[in-house]
């Protein structure tokens, strides 16, 4: 750890305004708490929000995993892990049952959490009605009044122009029967993981607002009697473990087109490989084919 | 019945120097259920002006004007709205419609009011245009594009869409041909005969005899001259 | 009978300049009330305070609620005057943009209400949107596009559409006529007056438009300056003007 830093880069004031916020959210789990977002080493839209509350929760003893849409390798999950090296000195991993701590960026972990842990996301726009109704002045009143019409509206649409509802991310969701929340740009085959033993803590650092949903908590996918939430998934198995379960990216692995699903979890796929787990184009504990 | 007791009114010309100009005094009238009172006297002596006293359109200063229970002169908007629903038709000398409604629904409107489903409506008003020899090829156009006596008629069939107690008709024979003034006065009868008490302005004599039981020279309201 | 409204010295002023003043008046269910004026007469702000849209300075704005009987919407609390101008009440803005989400479909901005208060099968609420596209005259083709791709007249038909859903007891209508070509109002107004009578329904209408009056409304309110000079029967106050600047409004009406 560099010794220039406070541990975490932010100062003990910022941490605690930050853990108040926390608080707040986690007493009224899915209610956007406004917080004083500070100046981050990164530009607004790298996850500054979710670096922040990261940084609040982190202790010393800590063990942090960081991942972009499931990966532990890409360029800001290294550089967002690098920075807590640098600034906090706390172990880090890229195993998900070994972490106490984890920051995402778009997807929850395919291995079950557990109650030692949290799970930081990022978030780009955590008001999910903004899109329908820009002034927010109106959306405040409407999560104050309970007034959610308008979100059915939007799902409606989807319907009458596609014929289902056709968000496939950032999916909401309505927490504990009161507050409809935005759970950040995760798909929405993740939404059903929402309920989960692990304290969930969001950060939108450009937007100023933090929310929570504490474990154990109550998170149903804003849907219609007649056209029910579906989660959708892969229509195959992840090419190198063979997991029929887990959220797959698309892969081209040539100027021809040819292409391969794998596990977006880097680290699910990498531990059922370990256990014996081959898939179609898998090769036995071998690293990324990719 | 109708009963109008000692009623005056006048017009108070605010933008010209408020001059106030007395048109009526002490007029007094009783029409009886299944009566006809014909009102006359020259143009400008008040008939028209008595009419619409009756009917609220005009404020009379004075006076009581009993329609069945109400007196008009202190009722209340709604009451009289209520009225002129149920109970007190005005055929007026004008066809005031709202512009591209079709001659049957302008007919069936005063149905409608009192609660008529809309095919028995639509029914009664085709019998009454038949009547009124409109025809049928007319029913679905807006009257205002018609002819002043087609015109004429459509008012009349509206207003006798309904069975009022009371009814004013202000010139309803005015620019018709025999035929229809025949038929105009025959419905008048067949009003008289269930009872309704009539007002009418007849400027035609052979008319006025013939519905009216009585006749009321109105220029006798007419204020002197200071 | 209660009045379904009653409205009891209402003010608003604009720091010292008046916008109205002492208005009083009882409105009873199926009673169309009109509200004329010129520019500045405070017939606006009238509307807007009765609506909810504005806090009057003083009086009262009382409703018969379905509930609760008699209430002052004025000192109720805002998520119920918000409810209630969702439900029992219906607003028709003189510029359809107002009153409409023009990102959404005709059948969305119908169904919205419906959704608002809790319906949650699509098909019904899909339905229901079809039936009242179809009252208001618009051909069920057009439920999935914009209102942005609709005729003016159109437009306000949608917004009439959008209010009656819920089934509101009381509408207030701010110039529904205003703008549109004057082939377009008559449609309209035959329309207002057909669901009025068929419904039940209130209304208040602030125009400038004595003509649009005379059809719509049953009896009739005349401000000028902040006041209400002079009110009766639509047709009395229209053909016995009795204050001075009402013979004024009345006599300078065009003949066509």
């Amino acid at each position: 750890m560099n010794a220039e830093y406070n541990f975490a880069y932010l100062d003990e004031q910022t941490k605690r305004m930050i853990r108040r916020a926390l608080l707040k959210g986690v007493a009224i789990p899915g209610y956007q708490v406004p917080f004083a977002s500070r100046e981050m080493p990164m530009p607004y839209g790298w996850g500054t929000g979710g670096v922040q509350v990261t940084a609040a929760c982190l202790t010393p003893k800590d063990t942090l995993k960081v991942i972009d849409q499931g990966a532990d390798d890409t360029t800001n999950a290294v550089s967002i892990r690098k920075f807590f090296e640098k600034t906090a000195g706390v172990a880090v991993t890229e195993e998900t049952r070994e972490a106490t701590v984890i920051q995402t960026r778009h997807r929850i972990p395919e291995q079950d959490l557990d109650e030692t842990q949290i799970l930081v996301y990022q978030v780009p726009i955590p008001e999910p009605l903004r899109f329908l109704e820009p002034r927010e002045t109106e959306t405040r009143k409407m999560h104050a009044l309970e007034e959610y019409g308008l979100m059915h509206v939007k799902l409606y649409e989807d319907i009458a122009r596609h014929g289902h509802i056709a968000t496939s991310y950032a999916y909401p969701v309505k927490i504990e029967g009161r507050y409809v929340m935005d759970p950040s740009p995760i798909p929405k085959f993740d939404n059903p993981k929402m309920e989960m033993a692990a304290l969930q803590l969001f950060g939108a650092g450009r937007e100023q607002r933090i929310y929570a949903v504490p474990p154990y908590t109550q998170v149903v996918s804003l849907d219609f009697e007649d056209h029910p939430f579906e989660r959708g998934g892969a229509q195959q198995p992840c090419g190198l473990c063979g997991a029929h379960d887990s959220y797959l990216d698309e892969v081209i692995m040539d100027d021809a087109g040819t292409r391969m699903f794998v596990c977006s979890d880097t680290d699910y796929c990498r531990a059922r490989r370990e256990a014996g787990h081959i898939g179609a184009m898998g090769v036995p504990n071998a690293e990324d084919a990719a | 019945m109708i009963n109008i007791e000692n009623v005056s009114k006048n017009f108070t010309l605010h933008n010209q120097n408020s001059v106030v100009i007395p048109v009526m005094q002490g007029a007094n009238m009783l029409v009886q259920p299944g009566e006809c009172v014909g009102l006359t006297g020259s143009s400008g002596a008040g008939k028209s002006t008595l009419m619409r006293m009756v009917y609220g359109n005009y404020l009379t200063q004075a006076g009581r004007i009993m329609v069945g229970d109400l007196d008009i002169v202190t009722a209340l908007p709604r009451q009289i709205l209520d009225l002129r629903r149920d109970t007190l038709g005005y055929v007026s000398q004008f066809l005031r419609v709202v512009p591209r409604v079709p001659t049957l629904d302008v007919v069936s409107e005063p149905m409608l009011a009192v609660g008529v489903t809309r095919e028995v409506a639509h029914e009664r008003a085709r019998i009454l245009l038949t009547k009124l020899r409109i025809p049928e090829r007319l029913w679905s156009l807006s009257p205002l594009t018609f002819s002043g006596g087609e015109q004429q008629r459509v008012n009349i069939a509206r207003g006798f869409a309904h069975e009022y107690p009371a009814m004013l008709l202000d010139e309803p024979t005015a620019s018709l041909d025999i035929a229809n003034r025949e038929t105009v006065l025959s419905l008048i009868e067949d009003a008289k005969a269930r009872g309704a008490a009539i007002i009418g302005i007849f400027h035609d004599e052979a008319a006025r005899a013939r519905v009216c039981d009585r006749e009321v020279d109105v220029s006798i309201f007419t204020p002197k001259a200071a | 009978m209660t009045p379904l409204l009653q409205v009891t010295d209402i003010s608003k002023y604009y720091g010292s300049r008046l916008g109205c003043r002492g208005v009083n008046f009882d409105l009873y269910p199926g009673e169309v009330l009109g509200i004329v004026g010129e520019s500045g007469s405070g017939k606006s702000t009238l509307l807007n305070c009765l609506a909810g849209h504005q806090e009057p300075d003083s009086g009262a704005v009382i409703f018969d609620t379905r509930a609760d009987g008699p209430k002052d919407t004025v000192t109720m609390s805002e998520p119920e005057r918000r409810m209630l101008s969702r439900t029992d009440w219906a607003f028709v803005h003189q510029n359809a943009r107002d009153g409409l989400r023009m990102g959404v479909s005709a059948g969305g901005n119908v169904g919205e209400r419906l959704m608002a208060v809790g319906a949650r099968h699509y098909g019904d609420i899909r339905g229901t949107a079809i039936d009242w596209l179809d009252k208001v005259e618009i051909s069920d083709e057009r439920t999935d596009d914009r209102p942005s791709q609709f005729s003016g007249g159109m437009q306000q038909r949608l917004q009439i559409a959008r209010n009656l859903v819920t089934g509101p007891r009381l509408i207030f209508m701010d110039e529904p006529t205003g703008g549109l070509d004057v082939s377009v109002q008559a449609r309209l107004l035959d329309l207002l007056r057909g669901l009025v009578r068929e419904l039940g329904l209130s209304a208040i209408v602030v125009t400038h438009d004595l003509a649009v009056v005379r059809l719509l409304a049953d009896r009739l309110m005349v401000m000028k300056d902040g006041h209400v000079i002079e009110t009766g029967l639509t047709d009395q106050v229209l053909d016995d003007p009795q204050h001075g600047y009402t013979q004024l409004l009345v006599s300078s009406v065009l003949q066509v």
